[in-house]
């Protein structure tokens, strides 16, 4: 059962001629990620919104098929069947690459995500390099939307979305520093290796680590801020901004926009897996026998789960307040967890490594909250990120 | 010369011709990030993984944004009203072509070219690391150090201007 995708993919390239393999199989993968993970996006927009609609004390879609089950199918049509208006003063060209170049990077950099065992579509040796690298396109679509929009509100959803992506690139990929300082390996299969084991009945997971944990918080929130999702939705905050860079998308190209975003969020949260929570290792020694990719898909819908939690609960952050986490706190706090992680690697094993490092990080954690906390006065508010 | 390669060098040499001569400065900064795509792609195909990558992450990701910011936020993108070509590119040929002949020149001439295909070097990532923090240790804690310093300076002199009010 752990194999079974493999075993099939290898007996269908098995069945073309020589010449032809690699490409077979390469197409294989590629197709399997994009059907895969478009379904399980067409999935997750039904399960946002039933979430969603059960937090906020309302039923969420219930119309369409038992339970409403079927309301992707129909969003999905509708999408489609609607009339694709692009406005007169728009820039045609860049206005109709911008959703391309927003989709194709991210189904690329899902490609190096280990999904089970033997199943990585792009086993390349600077994995985790190859998917930040890719993700910077993203902004690229971003500002290509709004630039080509030809509408202020585009165009100022598109800036603070790229002022707030650069943002949290940086404490994004600091944290991913540590597990690839621990593991000693840039490629995604080779970090996941260096996860498997048990600690007794406790998996050797980087998340339960002191500088794991602070690591793993961190990058998820910057992860969320990555992804536009609440409480940093700023970007396309419909209160103020109609909709930010994509208010001028209609039909399928808006789709698409919505596609992108759910695919970046499953690729973001496939390397925090791969990082932090061990990817597709089973979280306790006797459960091996479930199949890898059960546990990879598990996890990924249980952060999914999380995602959808945090936006029906928290609201919208302030643009200062975000610029102000990214660097005052989250930089700081991503630069000393590479120290306490280098610190760990010199340390010998036991109980005294542990708790000296986990001081560490919650003597950090507090002295920079604290620092953060104290500045606040209250006085009248100064907006000064667009002047 | 193969033919990946082949499209790779058209679409690189075709994307930088336009970069400089599109008239509106946005599509002109596009236009320059397909020509870094293009480069990254050569690298890719010369095996150079890491290299490839970075120049990806470094030049798409942070330097073509930081252009598309600076023509965001000074001039605007209306385009420009007189002829895109100067009055001096009669000189500015000339000068291209003499810096290109002369480094064609050094290439064809250096002992690199006659020597026989050296073995394929099959340089990982492991290997960089490796040379990174043995050979070249002191320039990249150098550079280390200088691009902190700068991050950190760059949210301090955010950070002060409330004080000043």
């Amino acid at each position: 059962m752990d194999q079974i995708f493999v075993t099939l993919k290898h007996w269908l390239v098995g069945l073309a001629p020589g010449q032809c393999q690699p490409v077979l199989s390469a197409l294989l993968s590629a197709a399997s990620l994009i059907l895969g993970f478009a379904t399980l996006s067409a999935l997750t927009t039904l399960l946002e919104r039933k979430g969603l609609g059960r937090m906020q004390n309302r039923y969420g879609p219930n119309r369409v098929g038992p339970c409403g089950l079927l309301q992707p199918i129909a969003d999905g049509l509708k999408a489609l069947t609607k009339e694709d208006v692009v406005p007169q003063s728009a820039d045609k060209v860049v206005h109709f690459l911008a959703p391309i170049v927003l989709v194709v990077p991210v189904l690329l950099a899902l490609a190096v995500v280990p999904m089970g065992r033997n199943m990585t579509a792009l086993d390349a040796d600077a994995g985790v390099l190859f998917f930040f690298a890719v993700g910077a396109a993203t902004e690229l679509s971003v500002f290509m939307a709004g630039w080509s929009s030809r509408n202020k509100y585009s165009l100022l959803g598109a800036m603070r979305a790229i002022a707030q992506m650069i943002s949290y690139e940086v404490p994004l990929i600091l944290s991913a520093v540590t597990v690839i300082m621990a593991a000693g390996s840039l490629s995604t299969v080779g970090i996941v290796e260096a996860q498997a084991g048990y600690w007794g009945l406790l998996p050797r997971w980087y998340l339960l680590t002191p500088w794991g944990f602070a690591g793993f918080v961190l990058f998820m929130i910057a992860a969320t801020a990555e992804s536009n999702r609440s409480p940093f939705d700023l970007p396309e905050g419909e209160s103020e901004l109609v909709a930010g860079y994509y208010t001028e998308y209609s039909g399928f190209k808006f789709a698409l926009f919505f596609l992108g975003e759910y695919l970046g969020l499953f690729a973001v949260s496939g390397l925090g897996i791969t990082l932090f929570l061990g990817g597709w290792q089973a979280p306790l020694p006797g459960l091996d026998c479930v199949p890898s990719w059960v546990w990879f898909f598990a996890k990924l819908l249980g952060l999914i789960a999380g995602f959808i939690w945090v936006r029906g609960t928290l609201p919208r952050l302030r643009m200062d307040q975000l610029m102000g986490l990214a660097w005052k706190f989250m930089l700081p706090m991503a630069m000393a967890n590479i120290l306490i992680a280098g610190l760990w690697r010199f340390m010998s094993t036991g109980v005294t490594r542990w708790s000296v490092c986990a001081l560490l990080v919650c003597v950090a954690c507090l002295l920079l909250g604290g620092a953060m906390v104290e500045r606040k006065q209250l006085a009248k508010r100064t907006y000064r990120y667009a002047e | 010369m193969d033919w990946l390669f082949a499209i790779i060098a058209v679409v690189t040499l075709g994307s930088a011709i336009a970069a400089m001569s599109l008239r509106k400065l946005v599509h002109c900064a596009l236009m320059f990030m397909v020509t870094l795509g293009g480069l990254a792609a050569l690298y890719l195909k010369l095996d150079a993984q890491f290299v490839g990558f970075a120049q990806v992450l470094v030049y798409i990701g942070a330097v073509a944004i930081l252009i598309v910011f600076a023509i965001l936020l000074t001039r605007g993108s209306e385009p420009p009203r007189q002829s895109i070509l100067s009055g001096t590119w009669v000189l500015g040929i000339g000068t291209a072509v003499g810096v290109f002949g002369v480094m064609s020149a050094m290439i064809l001439s250096s002992p690199a070219v006659s020597r026989e295909g050296s073995p394929p070097a099959a340089s990982t990532v492991r290997q960089i690391g490796d040379q990174l923090m043995t050979r070249y240790v002191l320039p990249l804690e150098v550079v280390g150090l200088l691009l902190t310093a700068a991050l950190i300076g760059a949210v301090i002199i955010a950070m002060c201007d409330r004080e000043g009010e």
